[in-house]
């Protein structure tokens, strides 16, 4: 281990506080090891965790986009929604006032057809039994005729 | 003062010893710098290996860079404002990632295994000279980040909010190294100290626990020497709303 010794000659005393060219030196190194470390390890890692922040953020506000265009449509295909089930619900209405102004009128038409049946009926009974009480009356002044005739005869 | 009980080499007490590198007629203090290039090595190393295939969804290591640049960047964020952080961001980080891995590298791998001629390795950090180095340099840089940002009215904010503040901030110009590197060189060197000394006197168990204190106060030490370091930066480069 001797060859550390650069040399043997009038080593210093020593001490504590011994101050020399170790402090010039040591200060240089520290400033090329500023620089070393610089361009190997500040820059290089600040680059890629600057990007990685950039990345995030402009993701970030990429998403956020996304997100309110997805509440724009989902919104939209709401209404579209809404205005669809409107709909169905006034031809639902629509519809059933029609079937139940069909239905009336058809049960107008129906008992209108049954008066007219019905009158017609009992205009045809009564002038039937006008008929039959006609050749009943006429019958009975014949028949009383007739027994007018043999008793007058006999 | 070198102390060898037991005939435990790991239990070895040393202050003050240096193993010195001359070049020329100047000298350094070789055991800050082998176990710098160490846990410089582990660091790099662990942020090749995390950066080598960086992706938009991490996993593993690069979850764990991740994760530090997040903490860092807060950390920075918070205390320079949100308009100069990113100038500043390496130099707090690295100063964080360098005195944590300097302090955690001297308590968790077992350098008192590898034997110096004089001296040993230990945190870097529990060297005054690495201390002061970058204690230097905060105060460099935040002269510096209050020049370039505002240019001469910098000085403005010594006579802010009344003139009478002049010389407590000239004085805080000084007394700011000089608590950041001493507390930073204190705590790690004490926390080292601790630790060797119970070593010393029973090798089982019973440094344990302060070894855990001296992990946690170690990254406490990291944060704090990057947090007022960056609190400093931000107050230089500090806009008063008028």
């Amino acid at each position: 281990m001797t060859w550390l010794l650069l040399a043997e000659a009038a080593v210093p005393e020593g001490g504590l506080f011994d101050l020399d060219a170790t402090l010039p030196l040591m200060a240089v190194q520290v400033v090329l090891l500023t620089f070393l470390l610089n361009s190997l390890f500040f820059r290089p890692v600040g680059k890629v965790v600057e990007d990685r922040e950039g990345y995030i953020s402009t993701s970030r506000a990429d998403a956020k986009q996304k997100l309110e265009q997805i509440k724009r449509l989902e919104a939209d295909l709401q209404d579209q929604l809404r205005g669809a089930r409107q709909a169905a619900q006034s031809a639902i209405v629509e519809a059933e006032s029609e079937v139940d102004a069909l239905y009336r009128e058809a049960l107008a038409e129906a008992e209108a057809e049954a008066n007219r049946t019905r009158e017609q009926a009992r205009r045809e009974i009564e002038s039937q039994r006008d008929a039959a009480q006609a050749s009943l009356m006429s019958q009975v002044d014949q028949l009383s005729s007739q027994i007018i005739q043999r008793l007058m005869a006999a | 003062m070198v102390l060898t009980p037991l005939n435990l080499p790991f239990a070895e007490l040393e202050v003050g010893q240096h193993l010195y590198w001359q070049i020329g007629n100047i000298n350094l203090h070789g055991q800050v710098f082998l176990s710098s290039w160490v846990v410089i090595g582990a660091l790099l190393a662990l942020i090749v290996i995390g950066t080598r295939k960086m992706e938009r969804d991490p996993s593993g290591v690069q979850n764990f860079l991740e994760f530090l640049w997040d903490y860092l960047r807060d950390l920075a964020r918070e205390q320079i404002g949100e308009k100069a952080y990113r100038d500043w961001l390496p130099f707090i980080g690295t100063l964080f990632l360098f005195i944590f891995v300097c302090n955690w590298g001297g308590a968790l791998i077992p350098w008192r295994l590898i034997e110096l001629p004089n001296g040993e390795l230990g945190a870097p950090t529990a060297d005054i000279n690495t201390t002061v180095a970058m204690a230097l340099l905060v105060s460099l840089s935040y002269f510096y980040a209050g020049l370039s940002r505002k240019g001469l009215r910098y000085f403005e904010y010594y006579v802010e909010p009344t003139p009478i503040m002049l010389p407590f901030k000239i004085i805080e110009d000084f007394t700011k190294p000089l608590s950041l590197s001493f507390r930073l060189f204190g705590n790690i060197l004490a926390d080292e100290l601790v630790v060797a000394v119970l070593a010393f006197l029973v090798p089982v168990l019973v440094p344990l626990p302060a070894m855990f204190l001296g992990l946690f106060t170690s990254a406490i030490q990291a944060l704090i020497f990057a947090t007022l370091a960056a609190n400093y930066i931000g107050e230089a480069v500090h806009e008063e709303a008028h």
